[in-house]
């Protein structure tokens, strides 16, 4: 259980452009995960309330796009699906000379910002 | 009320561990050190593993060891009887090392006066597998009695090790160990990595994983791999 450390890791990299961005608030985060992180996203989304909580990220949105794993096989010289996300072998020819071209990803993909309203004057 | 807007970022998480692990791999390489970290189960073996490789190695080469638990020093201990310079890293309620924590234990190390420095990981199967320590190898071990679909059911952490070592063969078949069932889901999960059928008590299988040490891994630290 190291999710934890992801959302803090989420917090600090959002809160971090979004000062860079002049954004007051993160309403929205996008992020990519692929089943090859090692990252459990039932186990991330707990955690990110926990770790969003009192700071500019407070009650924003986690959203969550998978990212399929796919290889590249050099068997076939093509990339493609695997067999399984437990199986790497390639589902087209059934080889085992395959190296993965996504699947592995823990990326901050988007934030969406809430500019702090205009100042009354 | 201004309307809220979307920001591209594209960025990976743990930019920060990345970084750290990069600078330990040129601090590594500068200093010429093989630097392999174990990763497994708790329970699968792994301290009994490197105090047969510390202490084979210690012969001929300059050997030391970082070994990270939650809690005690128990690990450094026995590592020490090898007669290798070791040091235990207490993560605390961590359940992984990180790139800071491992830099924070090789302050004041030479490391240009080693030529293999191991990282025994927390036990654990799943967290370590986000971390990059800046190792030029990383082996994941399996015990025979852990069960041969193991790989299938961690398939993130075989996802990023470069040698898988099954250990405690000397019990496989008081299990009625399948061996081949074993390289088929290591195969599965990484295929073409190298498999090592270990046993520390017996010494089975160690002057392989010793001669995947010094050529391996040597050739990755330099960058011919």
């Amino acid at each position: 259980m190291h999710e934890l450390s992801i959302a803090l890791s989420i917090v600090e990299g959002a809160e971090e452009e979004a000062l860079r961005q002049g954004g007051e608030r993160v309403t929205a985060v996008y992020l990519r995960l692929g089943p090859l992180s090692g990252v459990v996203r039932e186990a991330l989304t707990f955690s990110f309330d926990l770790a969003t909580e009192g700071t500019r990220l407070a009650g924003a949105r986690l959203i969550i796009d998978d990212v399929p794993v796919r290889i590249y096989c050099e068997t076939c010289r093509a990339e493609g699906d695997p067999v399984a996300e437990h199986c790497l072998h390639c589902a087209r020819c059934g080889g085992s000379a395959c190296r993965v071209v996504s699947g592995d990803e823990l990326e901050l993909a988007a934030l969406e910002l809430e500019d702090a309203t205009a100042a009354v004057g | 009320m201004l309307q809220p807007r979307l920001v591209e970022v594209r960025q990976k998480l743990l930019t920060k561990n990345d970084a750290l692990a990069r600078s330990l791999r040129e601090r590594y390489r500068d200093s010429g050190v093989v630097v392999i970290s174990l990763v497994s189960s708790p329970g699968s073996g792994k301290t009994a593993f490197l105090e047969k490789i510390l202490t084979v190695l210690h012969r001929d080469f300059r050997v030391a060891a970082l070994t990270g638990d939650l809690a005690t020093e128990n690990d450094a201990r026995r590592l020490a009887r090898s007669g290798a310079p070791v040091r235990q890293i207490s993560t605390g309620t961590v359940c992984h090392l990180d790139a800071a924590m491992v830099g924070a234990a090789l302050e004041g190390w030479k490391l240009n006066e080693l030529d293999f420095l191991f990282i025994e990981n927390v036990g654990n199967l799943v967290c370590p597998s986000s971390y990059d320590l800046g190792e030029n190898a990383r082996a994941v071990l399996l015990s025979v009695t852990e069960g041969e679909d193991k790989p299938l059911k961690y398939p993130s952490i075989f996802h990023t090790a470069d040698a898988a070592i099954v250990t405690k063969m000397d019990l496989a078949d008081a299990v009625d160990l399948d061996s081949d069932a074993v390289r088929r889901n290591i195969d599965a999960v990484r295929p073409g990595i190298p498999v090592f059928e270990t046993s520390a008590k017996s010494g089975l299988g160690m002057d392989e994983i010793l001669n995947w040490m010094t050529s391996f891994a040597r050739a990755k630290a330099v960058g011919a791999v």
